[in-house]
């Protein structure tokens, strides 16, 4: 009896206010090997595919990367020159974004979390100055946040967990919404969009950095579908993640500075 | 008067648990991962059965909190859960002792049901309700797997003669 009182008291005290973290965070550490020792096999297969490939396919691979290097090293010039570009163009304005981030990369852990939620687990933690509500993303788009930090691993939630929202706006008119997640993997919503908004299939959703969590400008995903419900106020827009949710196996992890100078400026501005 | 049983074989409960951990978090594809049988709700079944005087609700409580800590759910969900199948496993430890296999192992789906019932409603408070059917699931794969789960830690338990 005592044991169920004290079970409720503490998954209110974890889901209201979180005073738990520590604990957590502390068990983590003990959990953490059992995680490692999952993971083990898949990292040991990994490992073996790697030192068992021949030579003639890791020059054909190099060539081929030295190829892609050369061609995203071509767009990075032209992106450079588009950042400078702006810079100058938001100081004429009067509004500078530091683009400068930091970034850090992880490798998924190959756990599995509770089941129906969209939960991964990475090998990087508070050692490295992750935090909780940190941004992760992918080459692609946006993956998630951060949900709990330990001092050798940290939880991410993923954009598609029903309990997730990030503030969006469709990259070719500036319309704002928010993107939720349905807790299916390849399909996020976009809510209260009045049924005469301007969006077509295929538009690219881009983060709006409104919430002052996600940065701005990171392409979260494109319009999938758009269904009018008769009688209904809104459009029902689904969106596909950009994302490879799925797939990626490694993960950046950011240290936004834009959002905190943004918010120093708008403070100011008041 | 505990301490004066000599106990031995400790590190066996332990192993087993750290196993059924491991099996929980061993990536499953996709279509077969809501078929995962509650693997540590078993194991603590089966000794709860087996040795009642030693696997009780506080440790199945501890071990839920570290269930929890596992896969980054709210604090106390499956220590909750968990903590209440040990209590009704305890309370029935004489009757289903002595049933046949099949009998335990349709026994076993209905504890493991009402765990996954009381984790349910704690999603369904928190607000993360899972809607699919699927997760009734792990309920008939643990009542599959369990005479199998059953003898295997029989024969280990007879083995390293763990009392």
């Amino acid at each position: 009896m005592i044991l169920i009182l004290v079970s409720v008291i503490v998954m209110t005290v974890d889901h209201k206010q979180g005073h738990l973290k520590f604990v957590r965070s502390t068990l983590s550490t003990l959990v953490y090997p059992i995680q490692v020792a999952v993971n083990l096999p898949v990292e040991a297969g990994r490992w073996m595919l790697r030192s068992f490939a021949t030579r003639r396919q890791i020059l054909a691979e190099n060539e081929r990367l030295r190829g892609e290097q050369n061609l995203i090293n071509s767009k990075l010039q032209r992106y450079e020159i588009l950042e400078a570009e702006n810079m100058r163009l938001r100081e004429l304005l009067g509004s500078t974004i530091d683009f400068k981030e930091k970034v850090l990369i992880a490798e998924l852990l190959a756990v599995e979390m509770e089941p129906d939620r969209h939960l991964v687990e990475i090998n990087k933690g508070t050692r490295e100055g992750v935090y909780e509500g940190q941004v992760v993303v992918d080459a692609k788009g946006v993956i998630g946040q951060i949900f709990h930090v330990s001092p050798f691993s940290s939880t991410v939630l993923l954009i598609t967990d029903p309990s997730h929202a990030v503030p969006v706006q469709i990259n070719r008119n500036g319309l704002r919404a928010i993107a939720v997640g349905t807790g299916q993997n390849n399909a996020l919503l976009l809510e209260h969009l009045p049924t005469n908004a301007d969006i077509e299939i295929g538009d690219l959703i881009v983060s709006s950095g409104l919430g002052k969590r996600f940065p701005r400008g990171y392409p979260v995903g494109q319009i999938a579908a758009i269904t009018h419900e008769p009688g209904s106020a809104f459009a029902k827009v689904s969106v596909s993640p950009s994302a490879e949710l799925q797939q990626s196996r490694e993960v950046l992890l950011l240290w936004p500075h834009s959002g905190d100078e943004l918010h120093s400026k708008t403070q100011e501005a008041m | 008067m505990m301490q004066e049983q000599n106990h031995n074989g400790g590190w066996v409960i332990v192993l087993s648990l750290v196993i059924a951990f491991m099996l929980t978090a061993m990536p499953l594809p996709d279509g077969v991962d809501a078929w995962r049988p509650a693997w540590v709700a078993m194991v603590l079944i089966y000794w709860c059965m087996a040795l009642p005087e030693r696997v009780g609700i506080g440790i199945s409580w501890m071990l839920g909190i570290l269930l929890d800590v596992q896969q980054g759910a709210v604090f106390g969900q499956n220590a909750l859960a968990l903590a209440i199948i040990a209590y009704i496993t305890i309370k029935s430890y004489q009757r289903l002792r002595v049933f046949p296999l099949i009998q335990q192992a349709i026994i076993v789906c209905c504890y493991v049901m009402i765990y996954q019932l009381l984790v349910l409603w704690i999603k369904g408070m928190i607000g993360v309700p899972p809607a699919a059917w699927t997760f009734w699931m792990p309920a008939v794969t643990s009542m599959v797997l369990w005479p199998w789960l059953f003898i295997i830690l029989r024969d280990v338990r007879r083995k390293y003669k763990v009392v």
